[in-house]
C-alpha cells in the first residue's frame, strides 16, 4: 500500500497552514492579532521551505 | 485616557493573579486533549474550537493517509519514546488509531516519513491547544 503521495511542497504547505492556524489561535489574543500572527507564522514556514530549497540547490550545484 | 489605562492595568492585574481552580479548569484541558478543539468548544469558543479541531484532525488523518508511523509506548528506543510522547498528545485520535492498528506499516518512501511527522506534530499542537483551553478556563486568556 503506497498511501497518499503528496509532493514535498504540498506536504510543507499543508503543514504550514495547519500549524499556523493553531499557533495564531493559541499564542495571541484578539481576532486581529491572531490572524496577523498566523499569517506571520505561515510566511515564515513557507519562506523557510523556499530558502532551504535554494540552499540545497546551491550545495548540489 | 488615564482612566482607560488604569482599567486595563487592573484587568491585567486580575488576570495575572492566581485564580480559583474551577471544574472547567480541569475538564477543559482533559476534554481538549481527548477530542482536539473540544476544550474550546466546551467554553463556547466556537470558531476557535472548530478551527483547532479541523486543523489537528486533518493533520493527523493526513499523516495516517501518508502511511505515517504511529509509535508505541514500550519500544525502549529514546527517539521512539519521544515520538510516542508527540503521538499521545492527539488523545482520542491516538487511542483510536492504536485500537484499529493504524500506522504500523514499514516506512518505504519519503512522504511516509512526512506522515510520521504530521502525526507527531498534530499531537504536539493538541497539547498546545489543551493548555490554551486551560488558560481560558482560569481566566488568564479571553
Amino acid at each position: 500500500m503506497t498511501g497518499l503521495a503528496l509532493s514535498h511542497f504540498t506536504a510543507a504547505f499543508l503543514f504550514a497552514v495547519f500549524a499556523s492556524v493553531v499557533f495564531g489561535i493559541t499564542q495571541r489574543e484578539g481576532m486581529r492579532d491572531q490572524v496577523r500572527y498566523g499569517a506571520y507564522c505561515f510566511a515564515m514556514f513557507i519562506g523557510g521551505v523556499i530558502a532551504a530549497g535554494w540552499v540545497m540547490w546551491v550545495i548540489r550545484h | 485616557m488615564a482612566t482607560s489605562r488604569s482599567k486595563s492595568a487592573t484587568a491585567e492585574l486580575e488576570r495575572s493573579s492566581p485564580q480559583p481552580l474551577t471544574a472547567m479548569a480541569v475538564v477543559a484541558p482533559a476534554v481538549g486533549w481527548l477530542i482536539p478543539g473540544a476544550g474550546h468548544l466546551a467554553q463556547k469558543r466556537w470558531i476557535r474550537g472548530l478551527l483547532l479541531m479541523v486543523c489537528i484532525v486533518a493533520m493527523y488523518i493526513l499523516g495516517l493517509a501518508m502511511n505515517g508511523h504511529v509509535y508505541q509506548p514500550n519500544s525502549g528506543e529514546v527517539l521512539d519514546i519521544l515520538g510516542f510522547i508527540g503521538d499521545v498528545g492527539a488523545g482520542g485520535l491516538y487511542i483510536v488509531s492504536r485500537a484499529m492498528d493504524y500506522g504500523q506499516g514499514m516506512i518505504q518512501h519519503a512522504t511516509a516519513d512526512y506522515g510520521t511527522k504530521f502525526i507527531i506534530v498534530a499531537g504536539l499542537l493538541n497539547f498546545i491547544a489543551a493548555v490554551d483551553a486551560y488558560h481560558i478556563a482560569i481566566g488568564k486568556k479571553k
